[in-house]
C-alpha cells in the first residue's frame, strides 16, 4: 500500500537512476512472510521456539538476500544480507539473557518470601507430630554475609582505589617510572582470575592463622584483589573528564593542590566516582570462586566476619546445588531464591548508579 | 612586572610548605605503591604456598598419592591435562562468541537506529552484569537440556570428525554445553571492546566510502574494519582471559575428569579445566593436594596473565599504515584508538563515561 503511494508520488515512468530497488518496506513483507513459512517447517518438524525464531531467520536472510540479488545487485544483495546478520547476531545475544533472567524469576520467585529473607537456615529440628527431620530455611545468614563481605571489601578496595587514580591523575608526571609501573600493574590486577584472588586470600591467612582461617575478612580481601583495578579505572576515568581550566582557576586563587583536589576536583568527578563505585560492587558481588575459597560455606548464622565460614547469596546458589542437604529439592529451591536475590541485587545496584549518574548530572557539561 | 615571578616563587615555596598538601601527596603515593604490594603479595602468597607441592616427590608422597591429586607422577603430569582443558574449553567458547560479538557490536555501532544504540548496549553490558553462578545454574537447568538434541546430532552425523566422536552425553553434561554458556559470558566484553573501537572510525573514512557509492556493508568492510582490526584482536583476547579464569559455570556444568581430550560431546571424559578443578576439589583436598592446587591456580595465573598482557600490547601498537595512504591525512587519520578509551570500556565493564555522557558513546 504504502510502496504503491509512494510510486505514485514520483514521476511517472521508471527512473532509470532508481531502478532496480526493493520497495523500502520490504521487510514488513519478508519478516512476516519468513515468519509464516518457518511456522509451516515447525508445523512438520516439530514445534519449538528456538526453531521458529532459527528458521524465521534464516529464510528472512535467503529471501531478501535472493530477492535483492534478483531485483537490484549483488552488492545490494550482500548489504542486505549482512544488515539482516548482523540484526540477528544482536537478538540472539538477547536469547540467553531473556532465558537467564526468565529461569531465575521463575524459579526463584516462589522461594522468594518475608520469611526467607528474615530467617537464617541450615537448622534442623524434629517435628513433634512425625518425628520426621525438618531442615529450615532461609537466606538471612547468606544476606548478612555477602553486606558485610562486600561492605569491607568496598571499604577496603574504595581508598586505595580513589588514591591511586589521584595519583596517576594529578599528582605522577606522565613519564614517571613509578606511574608507568602502576599503570601496568593495575593492568595486570584487571586480569587475574577470581578464582586465583581467592587463592591468596585463603593462602594469606592460612600461613598467617594457621589451617582453617576460614573469615568474611579473607573473603573481602580476595574480592578487593578484583574491585581495585575496577575502581582505580574508573576513577581515573573520571578525574581526567574533569577540565584542566577548573584546576587552572583553583591555582591562579593561590588555592593548595591538596585543597584544589578535595574542594573541586573530586566534588566536579563525584557522580562518576559514585557510579563507576557502585558498578564495581556490583560486580564484585556475584562473585562465587573467592569467597567460596576464602569464606568456605556454612548454613549457620555468622555476623562476625573475622571469624569462621560465612555464607554469601552466591556461594549459597552454588552449594545448594552442588551439595545439597538431606532435603535436595529444598536445597535446590534455597539455590534458586539466593540466585534471585542475587540477581536483584545486581540489578537495584545497577540502576542506583545510574540514578546517581541521572541526579549528579554532569558538572563538565557547558 | 619584576615583582611577579618573585610573588610566584614565593605562593610556590608556601604550596610546599602546608602540611596537609603533603600528607595527601604521601597518601596516595602510598596508595599507588600498595597496588604493587598487594600484586606482590598475590604472587608471593601462592608460590609459598605451592612450591612444596610443586618440589614434592608425588610418586612417594602418601598425601600426593591417593584423593584428588592420586595417580600423577609430577606436579607438572598434573597440570598439563588442565591446563590443556582450560585453553580448550576458552578456546571453543571464544569460536562461538567471536562472530556473534563483532555482529553485535557493528549492529549498535553502525546499524541500528542511533537514539536506541545507548539503550541496546546498555541491554548487552546487562549480560555482564550477570553473576556467574547465575549462568550456571541457568546452563544446568536449561542450556543442558536445550543443547542435547544437537550433541545427538552432531555425533551420529559429524561423528567421523575426531572432536564429535565418543559416547555422546546423556544428560548434556558436556564441554560443548560448558562453551557455550561461556561464550554468553564473554560476548559482552568482546561486544563492548569492539563498539568503542568501531565508534572510533574516523567519520570522515565512512562518509567518503559512502560518497563513493559503497553500501554500507561496503563502508564497513572498507573503513571500519581496517581500522579496528588490532582493537578488535584485543577485544577478543581480553575475553579469552575472561573465559579462562571463569570458574562457576564450568565447574556445574561439565562433567569432567583430568584428562587431555580433544571430544566435545562426552560425558565425564571432558578435559577439566584448573579453575573448576579448584573449585571442585578444593573443599574436599587436604595438607599437600591443597598446595597442590594451589599450584595450578599459579599455572592459571600464569597464563591468564601473559594473555591479557598480548591483548594490551596489541591494543597499544598502532595499526599499519594503509598500504595507499588516500592524500595528505591518510596516515594521520588512521592513528591508533586511544587504547585509553579502549581498555577503559574492558576494565569497568559499563564504562562510567557511557552512563553519564551517553552523547560521547552514540555519537
Amino acid at each position: 500500500m504504502s510502496a504503491a503511494a509512494s510510486t505514485v508520488a514520483r514521476p511517472a515512468g521508471r527512473n532509470r537512476y532508481s531502478t532496480g530497488s526493493l520497495p523500502r518496506r520490504i521487510n514488513l513483507y519478508t519478516l512476516p512472510g519468513s515468519f509464516i513459512l518457518a511456522a509451516a517447517v515447525m508445523g512438520l518438524l516439530g514445534f519449538n521456539w528456538f526453531g521458529l525464531a532459527a528458521f524465521t531467520a534464516l529464510i528472512y536472510l535467503a529471501a531478501i538476500s535472493g530477492l535483492s540479488l534478483v531485483v537490484e545487485n549483488r552488492r545490494r544483495a550482500m548489504d542486505r544480507f549482512i544488515r539482516g546478520l548482523v540484526t540477528s547476531a544482536f537478538l540472539l545475544a538477547l536469547l540467553p539473557l531473556v532465558s537467564t533472567l526468565w529461569t531465575v524469576v521463575s524459579k526463584g520467585i516462589g522461594v522468594l518470601s518475608w520469611e526467607f529473607i528474615g530467617t537464617s537456615g541450615g537448622g534442623t529440628t524434629i517435628n513433634p507430630d512425625t518425628l520426621e527431620l525438618v531442615t529450615s530455611s532461609g537466606a538471612l545468614q547468606a544476606i548478612v554475609g555477602t553486606l558485610e563481605i562486600t561492605g569491607l571489601a568496598t571499604l577496603f578496595s574504595v581508598p586505595i582505589g580513589l588514591l591511586t587514580a589521584i595519583y596517576l591523575v594529578e599528582y605522577a608526571a606522565p613519564t614517571h617510572w613509578l606511574r608507568r609501573t602502576v599503570n601496568f600493574l593495575v593492568d595486570v590486577m584487571t586480569g587475574i582470575p577470581s578464582i586465583v584472588a581467592g587463592l591468596f586470600a585463603f593462602s594469606l591467612f592460612t600461613l598467617i592463622l594457621g589451617p582453617k582461617a576460614f573469615s568474611g575478612l579473607s573473603a573481602a580481601v580476595a574480592l578487593s584483589v578484583l574491585m581495585i583495578p575496577t575502581v582505580v579505572r574508573s576513577c581515573e576515568e573520571m578525574l581526567r573528564l574533569v577540565p584542566a581550566d577548573l584546576r587552572e582557576a583553583a591555582y591562579a586563587l593561590g588555592v593548595t593542590k591538596f585543597v584544589t583536589i578535595v574542594k573541586v576536583v573530586i566534588p566536579t568527578a563525584i557522580a562518576g566516582i559514585a557510579t563507576g563505585i557502585t558498578l564495581a560492587i556490583a560486580r564484585v558481588i556475584g562473585e562465587t570462586a573467592p569467597i567460596f575459597m576464602a569464606a568456605s560455606f556454612t548454613d549457620a548464622f555468622n555476623g562476625n566476619p573475622l571469624a569462621g565460614p560465612m555464607q554469601t547469596l552466591p556461594v549459597m546458589a552454588y552449594t545448594g546445588y552442588k551439595f545439597p542437604g538431606q532435603d535436595i529439592a529444598l536445597s535446590n529451591s534455597q539455590a534458586w531464591g539466593a540466585a534471585l536475590l542475587l540477581v536483584l541485587l545486581v540489578v537495584v545496584l545497577n540502576l542506583v548508579a545510574r540514578i546517581i549518574a541521572a541526579i549528579f548530572a554532569p558538572k563538565t557539561s557547558r | 612586572m619584576s615583582a611577579f615571578p618573585a610573588t610566584a616563587h614565593r605562593s610556590s615555596a608556601a604550596v610546599r610548605a602546608r602540611p596537609a598538601d603533603r600528607i595527601f601527596r604521601l597518601l596516595s603515593t602510598a596508595a599507588a605503591v600498595s597496588i604493587m604490594v598487594i600484586l606482590a603479595g598475590v604472587a608471593l602468597f601462592l608460590i609459598l604456598r605451592a612450591v612444596p607441592a610443586i618440589a614434592a616427590n608425588w610418586t612417594s608422597e602418601a598425601d600426593l598419592k591417593s584423593g584428588v591429586t592420586g595417580g600423577f607422577p609430577s606436579f607438572w603430569s598434573y597440570v598439563a591435562p588442565l591446563a590443556f582443558g582450560t585453553v580448550w574449553a576458552s578456546l571453543i567458547a571464544l569460536i562461538l562468541a567471536t562472530p556473534v560479538a563483532i555482529g553485535i557490536a557493528l549492529f549498535i555501532s553502525h546499524y541500528s537506529p542511533r537514539r536506541l544504540a545507548t539503550f541496546l548496549g546498555y541491554i548487552i553490558d546487562l549480560l555482564a552484569a550477570v553473576p556467574s553462578v547465575v549462568f550456571g545454574l541457568w546452563g544446568i537447568l536449561v542450556m543442558r537440556p536445550f543443547l542435547l538434541p544437537m550433541q545427538e546430532w552432531l555425533n551420529t552425523y559429524l561423528g567421523w570428525i575426531p572432536m564429535f566422536s565418543g559416547s555422546v552425553t546423556s544428560t548434556g553434561s558436556s564441554i560443548l554445553t560448558g562453551a557455550v554458556v561461556l561464550a554468553v559470558m564473554v560476548l559482552p566484553i568482546i561486544t563492548s571492546i569492539s563498539r568503542e573501537v568501531f565508534l572510533q572510525t574516523p567519520k570522515l573514512h565512512e562518509e567518503a566510502a559512502l560518497a563513493l557509492g559503497a553500501t554500507r556493508w561496503e563502508m564497513v568492510r572498507l573503513t571500519v574494519f581496517p581500522y579496528a582490526r588490532s582493537g578488535v584482536v584485543s577485544a577478543v583476547l581480553l575475553g579469552l582471559g575472561r573465559a579462562l579464569g571463569e570458574t562457576m559455570a564450568v565447574a556445574m556444568i561439565i562433567s569432567p575428569a583430568i584428562i587431555t581430550s580433544f571430544r566435545v560431546l562426552t560425558e565425564g571424559e571432558n578435559s577439566q579445566t584448573i579453575a573448576s578443578n579448584i573449585a571442585l576439589n578444593f573443599p574436599i583436598a587436604t595438607g599437600l593436594q591443597r598446595d597442590a592446587l594451589i599450584g595450578t591456580g599459579l599455572v592459571l595465573f600464569v597464563i591468564s596473565l601473559a594473555v591479557n598482557m598480548v591483548a594490551r600490547l596489541v591494543i597499544s601498537r598502532k595499526p599499519r599504515q594503509r598500504r595507499r595512504p588516500t592524500g595528505d591525512d591518510g596516515g594521520k587519520a588512521t592513528a591508533a584508538p586511544d587504547p585509553a578509551d579502549v581498555l577503559a570500556a574492558s576494565d569497568a565493564r559499563v564504562s562510567p563515561v557511557s552512563v553519564l555522557h551517553p552523547e560521547s558513546v552514540s555519537k
